[in-house]
């Protein structure tokens, strides 16, 4: 098996780059096996084209635009995924969305996908998300680690 | 009587480009460009440590990570005069031609392509004789009858499941669409075979750069990466071997498809090499270093003038005083304000926004106007294959004439070198320039392994930040075109940034004089056949490769992928 952590978005922006911050934060926090692979995917989409490409499981963290309060933290799976990239949600969506279409047309699509969306409140200049979304970092991260345990696969927390 | 045609956004990839063309008789007689975001990234870089600049500038843009750690670093090393081992350059070398070959073949395969390919048209095509055509115009063993059936196949139920994907926005059936069905299957089975050639280009950057998207190995002063032939964790023998492999597989693909498919769309097209030359006056830097000081290059480059290659003049040297001294920013026509009027040197470049609504006569784009010498200029792989052309860079003419004669041949009548001057000619020109630096990609691997078989294993060397001010700046023949990072640093702190972008130099608002830039130039005279379905300023922008986002800020808006208003 073989499962891909996706975070995406622009890290100089404040909440955009939350779904990196996450990633990032779950290579820190826990220790994870050779089969899954974590990538800083920022705000690229076709580069990450080779490593998406035919995994079990996709799983994505990513700020949403979705007119929640922000740091609302949304959970989307399977078909949900196609629809949230038909209206332009977040800024690199043309990316990740233009990869997840070439993937799909060669016939290389992940087979199951899970995104992780979180609202922001500030796309500001900052490499720190603002305080509100930060403070839900924690919960993204455990939702990973989650999401990875739900399918099986062995994540332990490091030793502090 | 005029009709006014707003397209906003234009790009399929990263940033926000608003272009307004104003049609009369069936043809564009006024453009304007325009950034919709604001940029003001470098202002996050002030008062940092030089060494991080490059992994924070690799942020800006998600397409051109690479190509900003580069610049960066060479703008650093410019400011402290400090020397660069020449392992390092060679595997900056090949990590930029890696990343670029990357570039290339994914815009023009998977991102404009589609302006010029009609994707349900291919539906209607004997497969047979698209293998017939294929074998005709190359060797390449992927254009046999078997591979255009399945392709065939392939498509016949991709479309019928109705998720178009990355095909949605795609024009089909427009009068301005030439290709034949058979033309237009070849397309797609080669789009489908691109996908695996970026692949081999990403493997290297990959290899050396020990991560992608975002490479970690650079560092002022050289690269991290340690050579050891015997080690298992580094820069080992085996590895390099790898490398080869994968440089040779893109070689194969840029010379008997990419280079093939160019001469055949340029030929097809042949009306679009008399539309959308625009700026004429040509600005590229040189790249690819082999000594450690920057004085010796494999690519040239340089500024030609009003498209006559015979006044090239050619930038030389890191820190060469003639690209530093010919490089301002006008903000006439964009939302900044400067402490003084007239435009300003990037060392004292000023970031403060002003922004009005969008005004013809006025401001109108978060894009600074770049000149040099008080000229607008067109950066980019066509004004790199002209300087090399001009500057008799073999390798650069041989390419040039491949294209142009196949083309020559499928039309039946010579297409001139002028005919570059054009929207097919920029395409043209970036797959020239693919097949030149795959074999500088080679040459540098062949003198990294020769040099390390004389037993020299060093990449890299200490920077020392001195008291008081140093300023420099690095430039890098970027993709897109001209990449130019500007840094003061005073007391080992960064004082001031500024990144002059190719999208800035090409997608600029009009100057400080109201000369326009040469998006909006290349616009004048397109024809539009259909002012509601305006194709052909879509042909003519993605020409250029449009990415905004290192051009400009993210902006926050609910909008569609592409919205076309005509009023």
């Amino acid at each position: 098996m073989r499962i891909v952590v996706l975070g995406v978005g622009n890290i100089l922006l404040s909440d955009e780059g939350i779904g990196v911050h996450a990633v990032n934060r779950l290579v820190e926090l826990y220790d994870l096996p050779e089969e899954v692979e974590v990538i800083d995917g920022g705000t690229s989409g076709m580069d990450c084209l080779d490593q998406v490409s035919e995994a079990d499981y996709l799983i994505i963290a990513d700020c949403m635009r979705s007119k929640k309060e922000p740091g609302t933290i949304t959970r989307l799976t399977g078909d949900q995924i196609p629809a949230f990239f038909k209206t332009r949600i977040s800024p690199h969506q043309v990316g990740l969305s233009d990869m997840l279409g070439a993937l799909n047309f060669h016939d290389m699509m992940p087979k199951n996908i899970v995104l992780f969306g979180v609202e922001p409140l500030s796309f500001d200049l900052s490499m720190e998300p603002t305080p509100t979304v930060g403070a839900r970092l924690p919960e993204l991260v455990e939702l990973l680690a989650g999401e990875l345990a739900e399918i099986g696969i062995a994540v332990t927390k490091k030793a502090a | 009587m005029s009709k006014r045609i707003t397209i906003d956004p234009i790009t399929r990839i990263e940033g926000h480009l608003r272009i307004d063309v104003e049609v009369d008789g069936g043809k564009v007689t006024k453009a304007w460009s325009s950034g919709q975001m604001w940029r003001g990234v470098e202002l996050i870089l002030l008062g940092r440590d030089p060494r991080d600049a490059w992994a924070i500038t690799q942020r800006i843009c998600g397409v051109c990570t690479t190509v900003h750690a580069m610049t960066s670093v060479r703008a650093v090393e410019n400011a402290l005069n400090l020397e660069v081992p020449v392992n390092a350059q060679f595997i900056r070398n090949m990590i930029i031609s890696a990343h670029a070959i990357h570039d290339h073949i994914v815009h023009f395969y998977h991102l404009s392509a589609l302006d010029w390919v009609d994707v349900v048209s291919a539906l209607k095509a004997d497969p047979l004789k698209t293998a017939q055509l294929a074998e005709s115009l190359s060797d390449w063993p992927l254009n046999n009858k078997h591979v255009m059936v399945q392709t065939l196949e392939k498509l016949k139920s991709f479309v019928g499941s109705g998720q178009l994907g990355p095909f949605t926005n795609g024009y089909w059936g427009h009068p301005a669409m030439k290709l034949s069905p058979e033309v237009n299957l070849l397309a797609v089975a080669h789009y489908l075979q691109a996908l695996d050639a970026q692949r081999h280009a990403n493997k290297i950057v990959t290899l050396l750069g020990s991560k992608s998207p975002h490479i970690q190995n650079v560092a002022v002063g050289g690269v991290s990466n340690p050579i050891a032939t015997d080690s298992q964790s580094v820069l080992t023998v085996e590895r390099l071997l790898k490398l080869k492999m994968h440089m040779d597989a893109l070689g194969d693909f840029i010379r008997k498809v990419y280079l093939v498919d160019i001469a055949a769309i340029g030929a097809f097209y042949a009306d679009w090499t008399k539309y959308g030359a625009g700026v004429t006056n040509y600005l590229s830097c040189p790249d690819f270093p082999m000594d450690t000081k920057g004085t010796q290059f494999l690519v040239p480059g340089g500024y030609i003038p009003n498209a006559d290659l015979a006044q090239y003049k050619p930038i030389t040297a890191f820190g060469d005083a003639y690209l530093r001294d010919g490089v301002e920013e006008g903000v006439k026509h964009a939302w900044y304000e400067y402490s003084k009027p007239g435009p300003l040197h990037p060392y004292k470049g000023e970031t403060v926004p002003k922004y009005t609504d969008f005004q013809d006569d006025g401001k109108y784009s978060w894009l600074k106007a770049p000149t040099f010498y008080g000229k607008r200029a067109q950066v980019g792989p066509l004004a790199s294959v002209l300087a090399g052309v001009a500057a008799g860079h073999q390798p650069t003419i041989g390419y040039a004439n491949k294209v142009l004669d196949t083309a020559s041949s499928l039309l039946g009548s010579k297409i001139p070198l002028a005919a570059l001057h054009s929207t097919i000619g920029r395409h043209a020109a970036r797959a020239v320039r693919c097949g030149v630096m795959q074999e500088v990609m080679v040459q540098n691997w062949q003198a990294l392994l020769d040099n390390i078989g004389k037993g020299d294993t060093k990449t890299f060397n200490k920077p020392t930040f001195p008291k008081g001010e140093v300023m420099g700046y690095g430039f890098h023949e970027a993709p897109r075109g001209l990449l130019s990072h500007w840094t003061v640093i005073r007391d080992g702190k960064i004082a001031n940034y500024q990144c002059v972008v190719p999208s800035t130099w090409n997608a600029g608002p009009r100057d400080d004089s109201d000369a326009i830039g040469p998006y909006e130039a290349s616009l004048m005279d397109n024809p539009i056949a259909d002012a509601e379905l305006p194709l052909e300023v879509l042909r003519t922008v993605h020409s250029f490769d449009p990415c905004l986002a290192c051009a400009v800020h993210v902006v926050e808006d609910n909008k569609e992928v592409v919205q076309v208003k005509a009023l």
